[in-house]
């Protein structure tokens, strides 16, 4: 359906990352944000809560990023679209609640605005090492998805992009961003809400009596219909192990259909979830996979490389989570070597390598606090040709 | 002839004790029967002084009694609890 | 009639309707308080003529965290200690629900503190049931914040040396607009003040003391729930609008009841919704009944 013109802030804008996620969740129909204040981050609540009582909605500033990560979660389930905004140190204080998220299947969405780790780290300064986090953070078994916008233009388009996708698969997903597209300013063009796709929340029109909160339609569908709290349906939620009446049963049988059901979710979707941005792959010796602000260096390093002779392919993840394997197995097939510049010491690289299964694939890491310099991205592609 | 009466789900009774203590006129005293998990529920040892007060069925944390006027069909009580 | 029914239909019982009665038997111990305060809960719903359709209650994790799901009603059993910035969200998506937190002493007053303050704080229309059996049941005896001085615990095996928790008063002084405290054995009072806090406008806490025969109470030689029961007769005084800073529990103490607080003060919602007309005038925009299609 097409956005609610009411949060769409059409026209050419020169908004900073953080600023256009914020108008990227109005315009995707967002109505309820909690949040906390964290140091890349907070601009991006700071303007929805300017925003949104003239659009419609309601901001609350909650004590801690616990009480956040939950309070989205009520929003929710009492009608609204919902999401939170943090940076690493918060992103950790929300890891049950994004497995809370999953397990009852609320559709919602987290943003990480990515800042130098572990801990306190740089408060100021970018990574992009909280990735593995985003697939793992929470315990137990679970499939998540996660995007990764380069530019504020992209922090508007893939904000509305990873509503859509929570609401299609009910469950939270993660919008990666990092200090430095949080924090950078450009151009970014908002169209008029007749041409923004929003997914609406797909409500179940079974009576009362009749519906079950997790059961599925019977037509393959591995997403249950919802209902909200206040129509009459009378359903138990919990984050017990559950059966499709939402009542906690805990046996093997219980648990290995119900997490077995939240994982091919989104596994058995996986085609759908490709998202990337490719270029001079198919006959490509060298593959650089990179996503986020370093994908915009990265393109310095290919070009330069290119100008040398060299045949570099590009692949820029912008959904990062599922990661595309079948994607790298293919150009596995053909290249000779996969680099992975990333602001962090080897994470998605990880995943490049164990999809490429031998393909030499050539990390570059960055400890975060900056970007990589162009010329380390060509050097890096320079030896992973020898 | 008893303002009262109570119901009893034999099954659900633990034997706590509370409906016997609680009841105003000492209507009820556990059983020397026992329900299949092995407890004593209770009984009416004084039936013709129950008022159908139902202060043991909000006393009964198991819901496994409740009390009612003579003459009012449990049915009527409930009546009112619709909404 | 004066026959006891022993094969009556369990649907007659007045609580019965409330109940997801596919789920009886509940997992609560023999004697403990829990489904009492459910009795009390249900009676106060129907003497209300509560819109049971609007109704939720939210629950955490725990043993009475385990009252949500045994509610035939809109309910969400979440985190540990969470259940209040869940009801929040939750209030504030549709003001129009009424929003019952149902949750233990551990749960509101250890990991959920934070939420507990600023939610009184606020006074955020939330009706808070504590359940406060001075133990953390669930996970095997461990001490609370409301455990006396002088209980053995599993994690005090040699005894507990640190105050326990004067809940009225934290809240009280956190800015709750309506403080109970009743006993399990003071049935027909809990359910008055559950209704009393429904009708409130504001953070309502209802403290209702409740008996864990299987760990508090053995472990600290105390009987069972009966005797537990006993003791919160005889040992309770109700002191109705007593300063909360006097009603703190000791083991084996007075037990201080009665409505402590009730005043009236200007909920969450209102103060903002006065606050964004007073600023933004006609530019401002509240909230919509559904605003996700």
């Amino acid at each position: 359906m097409k956005a609610d013109p009411a949060g769409v802030l059409t026209g050419v804008h020169f908004l900073d990352g953080d600023h256009a996620c914020c108008e990227g969740a109005l315009a995707a129909g967002a109505r309820f944000a909690a949040g906390y204040p964290i140091t890349p981050s907070t601009e991006v609540v700071e303007r929805f809560a300017a925003r949104v009582p003239k659009v419609g909605g309601t901001f609350i500033q909650m004590e801690d990023e616990l009480a956040s990560s939950i309070a989205i979660q009520g929003a929710v389930w009492g009608g609204a679209k919902a999401f939170t905004v943090t940076s690493g140190p918060g992103f950790s204080l929300m890891m049950e609640h994004i497995g809370y998220a999953i397990m009852t299947e609320t559709p919602c969405v987290f943003v990480d605005v990515q800042r130098g780790g572990p801990s306190t780290g740089l408060p100021t300064q970018p990574a992009q090492s909280d990735m593995m986090q985003a697939r793992w953070g929470s315990h137990g078994d679970y499939e998540i998805i996660a995007l990764c916008p380069n530019s504020p233009q992209e922090c508007f388009d893939l904000a509305i992009t990873a509503f859509n996708l929570s609401e299609k698969y009910r469950v939270p997903v993660m919008f990666m961003m990092d200090e430095c597209v949080g924090h950078m300013t450009e151009k970014v063009i908002i169209p008029s809400a007749d041409d923004i796709e929003v997914e609406p929340r797909h409500k179940t029109h079974k009576a009362p009596g009749t519906y079950k909160p997790y059961e599925c339609n019977g037509d393959g569908s591995l997403v249950p219909e919802m209902a909200h709290a206040g129509e009459g349906y009378k359903f138990h939620v919990t984050g017990l192990t559950h059966d499709e009446r939402g009542y906690p049963s805990m046996t093997v049988a219980t648990q290995q259909k119900l997490v077995g059901r939240l994982q091919d979710k989104i596994r058995k979707a996986a085609d759908d979830l490709v998202l990337v941005e490719e270029d001079s792959t198919a006959d490509a010796d060298v593959v650089v996979v990179s996503y986020g602000i370093t994908s915009r260096v990265a393109q310095r390093g290919i070009d330069a490389a290119r100008a040398k002779g060299l045949k570099v392919g590009k692949l820029r993840l912008k959904i990062v989570w599922p990661f595309p394997d079948q994607l790298i197995k293919r150009l596995a097939k053909r290249a000779k070597a996969f680099v992975v510049p990333e602001l962090n010491l080897g994470q998605i690289s990880r995943e490049v390598e164990r999809a490429a299964a031998g393909v030499k694939t050539v990390c570059v890491p960055h400890a975060g606090g900056g970007v990589h310099r162009p010329e380390d991205i060509l050097k890096a592609i320079q030896e992973a040709l020898r | 002839m008893a303002k009262g009466t109570v119901k009893i789900v034999v099954e659900r009774c633990k034997a706590c004790g509370f409906c016997v203590e609680f009841c105003p006129t000492k209507v009820l005293a556990l059983s020397p029967a026992f329900n299949s998990k092995g407890y004593h529920p209770p009984h009416m040892v004084n039936p013709e002084k129950c008022s159908g007060c139902d202060l043991c069925g909000m006393y009964c944390p198991d819901f496994a009694i409740f009390g009612y006027k003579a003459g009012e069909k449990p049915e009527q009580k409930e009546a009112g609890h619709e909404s | 009639m004066s026959e006891v029914d022993y094969d009556c239909a369990e649907s007659t019982n007045p609580v019965e309707p409330f109940l997801r009665s596919d789920r009886m038997p509940h997992i609560w111990c023999p004697g403990c308080g829990i489904g009492t305060t459910v009795n009390c809960f249900t009676r106060a719903l129907i003497d209300s003529k509560a819109d049971l359709d609007k109704l939720v209650v939210v629950s955490g994790i725990g043993c009475t965290g385990r009252v949500a799901g045994y509610l035939e009603m809109d309910s969400f059993h979440t985190t540990h200690g969470r259940a209040i910035p869940f009801a929040t969200g939750l209030k504030l998506a549709n003001p129009n629900l009424t929003v019952v937190v149902y949750a233990g002493d551990g749960d509101l007053s250890a990991i959920g503190g934070n939420h507990l303050i600023h939610a009184a704080r606020r006074n955020i229309d939330l009706k808070v049931i504590c359940v406060n059996n001075l133990i953390y049941g669930m996970t095997g005896g461990q001490t609370a914040p409301t455990t006396p001085a002088e209980s053995t615990t599993s994690t005090n095996p040699y005894g507990t040396f640190e105050p326990g928790f004067n809940l009225p008063h934290l809240v009280d002084a956190a800015g709750a607009v309506y403080v109970a405290r009743w006993t399990t054995f003071h049935v027909r009072q809990v359910a008055r003040s559950m209704q009393e806090a429904f009708k409130k406008k504001g953070f309502s806490f209802i403290e209702i003391i409740s008996p864990c025969p299987t760990l508090y109470q053995r472990r600290n030689k105390m009987g069972d729930g009966l005797d537990a029961m006993k003791y919160y007769k005889q040992a309770s005084k109700v002191r109705n609008g007593a300063p909360t800073g006097e009603v703190g529990l000791t083991k084996t103490g007075e037990i201080a009841v009665g409505k402590f607080v009730d005043r009236d003060r200007p909920d969450y919602r209102s103060l903002m919704v006065h606050q964004f007309h007073e600023s933004l005038g006609d530019e401002y925009v509240e909230m919509g009944e559904c605003a996700c299609s």
